[in-house]
């Protein structure tokens, strides 16, 4: 094959407007929000599918705690709006309020991170384990993968903070708050699902 | 070298994944041709029990995950941004992402043939061998105690990774890479399919996903999902598979497809006949597709409302699938055809997709279907569909548009002979099978008695297995070949209507020289209702942006399988070795000057 190579050079930037007006890495993400859906689809049908099949304890009811998780909802409910928070002021350039935001997002991610953890080992103390039953299988990898995707938000508005704070994240990169609360808000629909199908509806 | 590793073009990666694809195509034709020798006569020639089963299960993921997908995969990266009129895909590095990934995790999956002596198996090779659809509850780690299924699950779980991030890339590419001009209802047919290939790719992937990570906390970590001893049900895995691998099968058709809707309206000088039924059809395949699944599922007892809803929807998906061959018929219709290579394998793949799908319509009855599970017929069934129809869908592709990629046309003298030594191939390698099948022969069995009256139509299946690997040898003589000829292919070989013939070929590093704007559905040609597109100049009137390489897409590709090795190890260091260059590379990536 022979390939052109110096036109690699050639640069003169070229800015490419889209087809649909939409950005293309915000396009890209709410595919892969698409993509998500089935994936925690796939877990919570398992979840169900599964549900008072369980051989031995402890059940559902014995161990989930309402009240305390109704408090991580309401935690990373409003983290959302700190995220909301976070993108309007990086919209309107203004970073104090940007990096403050940002950061309130993450604390509070983090908030309920810790009351998963706790959760967790709580259960584990109760004699709930990942492999005691299959309610302990589908909870904990439902909710850890969950989990997971919420340390991800985590380290990811970490980051962007830390950007922040080194004054290369402004307006301009208004696009990248953005998507970032795309995957925040998302991560917290589907932590309302979870809560209502494996907490409220027992 | 360097240029290659690092490469971010559109075009180098879509020849990178035709020749890894093409390699692991041989690879998987080499597995079968081994388990046709072997089934030539019932004792077989002394392949072992053990040997046959990762033989078959390694000769169906390979065809269907290695080969099939990625080809068509090629043409995806090769053709579509020249279809659309643009200079790259949206994502050019998480393009050479997906190909490293897919290299990475087939070297994975296929390093499991000479691994056996680093897990202390007494054997050289610890392949999969628990079957391409790995049932629960064989795969358990009772049942299958061996690093083999492990080898297995981590694999497609890299290579599922792959597809996504494809997936993700080529939506927005088709739906947002588009000339000016070139709306929905003009796109090229080829275009079409992919974008709706995609669209099943992102919402398939998930599902088989969670199935094998279900499956890896079975096996890693002593969980029941699949297992009845822990109150788990077997049948969930069955459940999860279907839904991933009924779309599976439209993921690898519709591309075809959309190649053979390419290329019957080019040979015949006509417009594809009623285009937008054609599209539609293929966004109700899509759609039905997913509503189909349990059909592979009737012999586990779902009960009559379950087979009777989804015999119902599986005979519903022929009606769309029977229009697309009425419209291809109709194209070739009062055409002035030309039979060349790439004609002849599109009707060759109308002709033997008709016989696949309608042992397939067979399938849909439960009843009918009851004596079918688990024959040959089935094996019958899924070659005509997957080789009658994909594969020669795929040959039809690459006789037509290898002009386009290499500037070197192929030889239409060898391939006549490819095309019909690959029909009198397979047609004497699976039509016997419909025979062997419905007098009882199960699939997968290393040997067979020769009371069961089927030893003929082995040794015919045999013959014409052989038959099928001759004429792809020829094809590969004819690829290589065209390596030391000169460039001479013009622009325009087979005088097409879209716009990958607007430039020429091999096409330049930028594609276009000028964007094309795009005033109808066949650009190229003048018809009855409008003119040819103007010619576009021959060298850029201004000086033309190219992304340049990076070498983290490769870099953050290879955290993945290292990650896979050191959970095959249950050593977690090297897991977490995996985490972090793939962190690492996630960083550098996102931070490094990458203009686009």
């Amino acid at each position: 094959m022979r390939y052109d190579t110096d036109t690699h050079a050639a640069a003169v930037a070229h800015g490419h407007a889209t087809f649909m007006g939409l950005d293309n890495r915000k396009m890209a993400f709410w595919a892969f929000i698409g993509s998500e859906c089935l994936l925690f689809g796939s877990l919570i049908s398992t979840y169900l599918v599964y549900k008072g099949r369980s051989l031995v304890g402890p059940y559902p009811h014995e161990i989930l705690n309402i009240p305390f998780t109704s408090f991580s909802t309401f935690d990373l409910l409003m983290s959302s709006l700190a995220m909301v928070l976070a993108l309007a002021a990086v919209q309107r350039g203004d970073m104090k309020q940007g990096k403050l935001w940002l950061l309130v997002t993450a604390l509070l991610g983090l908030v309920f991170l810790g009351g998963q953890f706790w959760e967790f080992s709580h259960f584990v103390h109760e004699g709930l384990g990942l492999t005691t039953n299959l309610f302990g299988s589908t909870f904990f990898v439902l909710t850890g993968t969950h989990g997971a995707h919420v340390t991800v938000g985590v380290i990811w508005l970490l980051t962007l903070w830390i950007q922040a704070l080194r004054g290369k994240l402004g307006p301009a990169n208004a696009m990248t708050v953005e998507i970032t609360g795309l995957y925040w808000h998302f991560v917290d629909v589907v932590w309302i699902v979870i809560f209502t199908v494996v907490y409220l509806i027992q | 070298m360097k240029s290659w590793l690092t490469t971010t073009d559109h075009k180098r990666i879509g020849l990178l994944y035709f020749w890894t694809a093409f390699s692991f195509f041989m690879i998987g034709g080499l597995e079968a041709l081994l388990i046709r020798t072997q089934l030539a006569r019932p004792a077989g020639i002394g392949v072992s029990a053990e040997t046959f089963n990762q033989l078959f299960t390694m000769h169906g993921t390979t065809m269907v995950f290695l080969a099939l997908m990625p080809l068509s995969a090629a043409f995806f990266n090769f053709i579509i941004p020249l279809q659309i009129g643009a200079r790259d895909v949206a994502f050019p590095r998480l393009n050479a992402f997906s190909y490293w990934v897919f290299l990475l995790g087939g070297l994975f999956i296929n390093a499991s043939f000479i691994a056996g002596p680093l897990f202390g198996a007494g054997r050289l090779s610890v392949a999969p061998d628990a079957g391409w659809f790995g049932y629960a509850n064989l795969t358990s780690r009772q049942f299958s105690p061996g690093p083999n299924v492990d080898f297995w699950l981590l694999g497609l779980q890299i290579l599922g990774i792959a597809s996504l991030a494809a997936g993700f890339n080529f939506v927005v590419t088709i739906l947002n890479m588009r000339a000016p001009g070139m709306r929905m209802l003009r796109l090229p047919p080829f275009t079409w399919m992919a974008l709706i290939t995609q669209f099943l790719i992102i919402t398939a992937f998930p599902v088989i996903t969670v199935a094998l990570v279900l499956l890896m906390f079975d096996r890693f970590f002593g969980t029941h999902f699949f297992l009845p001893a822990g109150g788990g049900d077997p049948i969930l895995w069955q459940h999860l598979f279907w839904m991933f691998g009924h779309p599976e099968v439209y993921i690898l058709i519709l591309p075809a497809m959309g190649i053979v809707s390419e290329v019957l309206p080019t040979f015949s000088r006509k417009p594809l006949f009623g285009y937008t039924v054609v599209v539609y059809s293929g966004v109700v395949i899509a759609f039905l597709g997913w509503s189909v699944w349990a059909h592979h599922m009737f012999a586990s007892g779902l009960g009559p409302i379950a087979d009777s809803v989804f015999a119902g929807t599986t005979m519903l998906i022929a009606v769309p699938t029977g229009v697309k061959i009425f419209n291809w018929i109709g194209t070739l219709w009062g055409g002035q055809i030309r039979f060349t290579t790439a004609l002849l394998f599109a009707v060759g793949f109308i002709a033997m997709f008709i016989i696949g799908g309608l042992s397939g319509v067979s399938h849909a009855s439960a009843p009918t279907d009851l004596q079918q599970t688990d024959t040959y017929y089935v094996v019958a069934h899924i070659h005509y569909v997957l080789f009658g129809g994909t594969i020669l869908g795929l040959f039809s592709g690459m006789y037509y548009w290898w002009p386009k990629m290499t500037g070197r046309l192929l030889s239409e003298r060898l391939g006549k002979v490819h095309f019909w030594l690959t029909m009198i191939g397979m047609n004497l390698a699976f039509f016997p099978m419909h025979f062997s099948g419905l007098l009882g022969m199960p699939r997968r069995i290393y040997t067979y008695s020769p009371e069961l009256g089927v030893a003929g139509f082995n040794l015919v299946s045999t013959i014409g297995a052989f038959v099928i690997g001759i004429a792809t040898l020829v094809f590969f003589w004819s690829l290589l070949r065209t390596r030391w000829q000169p460039v001479t292919a013009p622009p325009n070989p087979w005088e097409g209507a879209t716009l990958e013939w607007a430039i020429p070929s091999p096409p330049p590093v930028y594609n276009f020289t000028v964007i094309p704007t795009v005033a109808n559905r066949l650009p190229l040609w003048a018809t009855e209702r409008h003119g040819a597109m103007a010619p576009l100049p021959d060298r850029p009137p201004a000086p033309i942006h190219v992304p340049g390489g990076s070498w983290w897409p490769m870099i953050t590709a290879a955290g993945l399988p290292t990650m896979a090795i050191g959970a095959l190890a249950h050593f977690l260091p090297v897991v977490l070795l995996g985490v972090a260059v793939t962190i690492v590379g996630i960083y550098r990536w996102a931070y490094e000057p990458f203009e686009m």
